[in-house]
């Protein structure tokens, strides 16, 4: 595989840090209740996860799907700032017509086919778009993100083992942060290697990977993807962390786990670590990067200012509308 | 009787609490019941006073948690299993329905399934579609399950106590909007509210307002709203959905001759349509206009947050619907 270049390892970095921005923007505008609502579930920490994975896909051609922690592939696989930030508060410009809010974030043109709250619900699904694509023989393979809790529920195992069985093109990808809301993995899998699931079901078992290494990431998904599209599913276990808790419901997470946060931010940092890695290799790249960081600050700025200009629904033609194909 | 007052939630932890220290053979089990003191605090305290036998955090496996709630009650356990939303008891509504329900019949009265699937119910606060529902009377169609749905802090620990206490299963659904909303409690550690018992909350002569749940609420501030125009409503809360207190029903719909139905769930197939239909059947006689019925509307709950508010029942619909037949 051709190494990077340091245009595409520019635009990665410029991906994750407008995620960044963006989920912390989320996280103040909910406590302004400038975002309201029960459900928020921030990327903050996932980034090289979602940005390296959407890195490899091959774009028009493949496809993605996640859980309800959606913000950052929306954003990764190019859906403007201002439509997901409408989305969050509720607007007609929101991707899904405010209809959906923070977890179910879609854009067909994108390939991105949504974020979904039951958890684990989506899994089958990702079986059922890569089935199309068999069937259709279009090449095209499904990138499907699960949850480390996610693993723990019969979605699961039922939909990999599908996979394994027709030898769908799908990569699974799991996300594990270490925790499913407040329980650990270990206290919630018989196994808590997570990766070696795979075995039992037929799936490519691509073991763990450093999910705050944005490289890593990109390599293994590259290479996972070129597996899937001929040979059948494959599994990656991506390691990372939550910088926000579970989702604004937590309100304990920063003190109980202060210090397991703190070290995770000062030691592996996967925005910060690419930076430093990117600063050792290209000269003069610095401002650069610079400008994107800021660029990434105004581009969630204009996407707030749009959103909220953005009007409510507030018809009765927009509550009925598309319960059905008319 | 001596009476405290608490909110719903802690009257429910009280019964809890007080049910596990009398019965060795109570256990709670679900997700985030333990170490993170429960989603909704309802098990705040417990993992310290009981320890890990008998409050079990389980992964995120509802299929499990429901089956294996069966099967330690068919071998002699009392299990409290808790979805953490009644949305998620859908996973499980095989567990719930074809086992949990029909066993004691299926093997004609060989087992029993003493068992409480406790789950969080309701809508709003912009939960979205998939975790916006009030489904009561789903599991309410079900022989050989019980459900009860209390309205007060009184009745949650009454009926709590009960369904821990009964052989049979019992799906006990609790308001989320009604987690903090005080009410008076017994002071009597064998309160105990019968199954099947419904209650007159407010007595009245010119309609009936027949309820559960949070429809309670909607019920007596419109009762409340219209006695200022002369109209005194009767407020009728069935608590059980199964079995159902159609003896109080019709007692006092024959008083009334006019009844509203109020759900806080849909219209097609339900509560309301049921009491309606029972009512016709063994009132005729005394009907001195058509039965009215307040529900959710007949749609998927939207994000966003005025039409999310558009398509809910509340105290002004109950208001409209008895002026419509007076
Ligand atoms: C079927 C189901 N059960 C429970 C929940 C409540 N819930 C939402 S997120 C979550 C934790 C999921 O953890 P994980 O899969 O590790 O994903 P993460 O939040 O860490 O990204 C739980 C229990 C749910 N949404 N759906
Ligand atoms: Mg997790």
């Amino acid at each position: 595989m051709a190494a990077p270049t340091r245009e595409q390892q520019v635009e990665w970095y410029r991906q994750m840090v407008l995620i960044r921005e963006f989920e912390e923007a989320c996280y103040h505008l909910y406590a302004q209740k400038r975002i309201t609502g029960v459900y928020l579930h921030l990327y903050s920490g996932h980034e090289a996860v979602g940005v390296g994975a959407v890195a490899a896909m091959e774009r028009g051609k493949d496809h993605i799907i996640t859980a309800y922690r959606d913000h950052g592939v929306g954003l990764a696989v190019g859906v403007e700032a201002k439509y997901l930030m409408s989305e969050m508060m509720g607007r007609r410009d929101g991707v899904s017509g405010g209809k959906g809010g923070s977890m179910h974030l879609a854009s067909r043109e994108h390939n991105f086919w949504g974020g979904y709250a039951i958890v684990g619900g989506h899994l089958p699904l990702a079986t059922g778009i890569a089935l199309a694509n068999q069937y259709n023989q279009t090449g095209g393979v499904v990138i499907s993100f699960i949850g480390d809790g996610a693993t723990n529920n019969g979605y699961f195992h039922e939909s990999l083992n599908l996979s394994g069985v027709w030898k769908l093109p799908v990569v699974w990808i799991i996300e594990n942060n270490l925790y499913g809301m407040g329980t650990e993995i270990i206290r919630s899998a018989g196994n808590p290697i997570l990766h070696k699931r795979a075995a039992g079901y037929g799936v490519r078992d691509m073991e763990r990977v450093d999910g705050q290494n944005i490289l890593a990431m990109h390599a293994a998904v590259k290479e996972a993807i070129e597996y899937a599209r001929t040979e059948g599913p494959v599994l990656i276990e991506a390691m990372t962390y939550r910088y926000y808790g579970h989702g604004v419901s937590d309100k304990q997470y920063d003190t109980r786990l202060a210090d397991e946060l703190a070290q995770w931010k000062a030691e592996k940092d996967p925005i910060h670590l690419f930076r430093s890695k990117l600063v050792g290799r290209y000269k003069n790249i610095e401002l650069e990067l610079n400008r994107l960081d800021d660029d990434a600050k105004k581009q969630v700025a204009e996407a707030v200012e749009f959103a909220e200009a953005s009007p409510l629904p507030r018809t009765m033609d927009e509550l009925l509308s598309n319960i059905y194909v008319d | 009787m001596a009476t405290k007052n608490l909110p719903m939630r802690e009257a429910l932890r009280k019964a809890l609490m007080e049910e596990m220290h009398r019965d060795q053979r109570v256990f709670i089990m679900g997700q985030e019941v333990g170490y993170w003191q429960g989603t909704h605090r309802v098990t705040r305290g417990f993992i310290e006073e009981f320890g890990e036998k008998r409050v079990r955090d389980t992964p995120i496996s509802e299929m499990a948690i429901g089956g294996a709630a069966v099967g330690a009650a068919m071998a002699g356990l009392r299990p409290i299993a808790e979805f953490m939303t009644i949305n998620f008891a859908f996973l499980a509504l095989d567990a719930i329905v074809n086992h949990a329900a029909k066993i004691h019949y299926m093997f004609d009265g060989m087992f029993k399934v003493p068992l409480v699937f406790r789950a969080a119910s309701g809508w709003g606060d912009q939960a979205t579609a998939s975790h916006s529902h009030a489904p009561e009377p789903i599991f309410a169609h079900f022989p050989g399950l019980y459900v009860g749905c209390p309205a007060t802090a009184g009745d949650a620990y009454g009926m709590l106590k009960t369904s821990i206490r009964d052989d049979n299963p019992v799906l006990f659904s609790e308001s989320i909007a009604l987690y903090a909303k005080p009410g008076p409690v017994p002071d009597d550690d064998n309160y105990l509210i019968p199954v099947g018992k419904a209650d007159i909350k407010r007595p009245g002569r010119h309609v009936s307002l027949i309820t559960y749940a949070r429809g309670l609420e909607w019920s007596l501030l419109a009762a409340k709203e219209l006695e200022k125009d002369g109209i005194d409503c009767e407020v009728v809360d069935l608590r059980w959905l199964r079995p159902l207190d159609t003896a109080l029903v019709f007692e006092s719909f024959k008083k009334t001759g006019r009844a509203v139905i109020v759900e806080e769930s849909l219209p097609f197939y339900s509560f309301g349509s049921e009491l309606a239909a029972q009512i016709q059947e063994h009132c005729f006689d005394y009907m001195d206009a058509p039965i009215k019925r307040v529900s959710s509307l007949d749609v998927p709950l939207p994000y966003s947050r005025h039409i999310e508010l558009m398509a809910l029942p509340n105290a002004e619909k109950v208001v409209a619907a008895v002026k419509e037949i007076l």
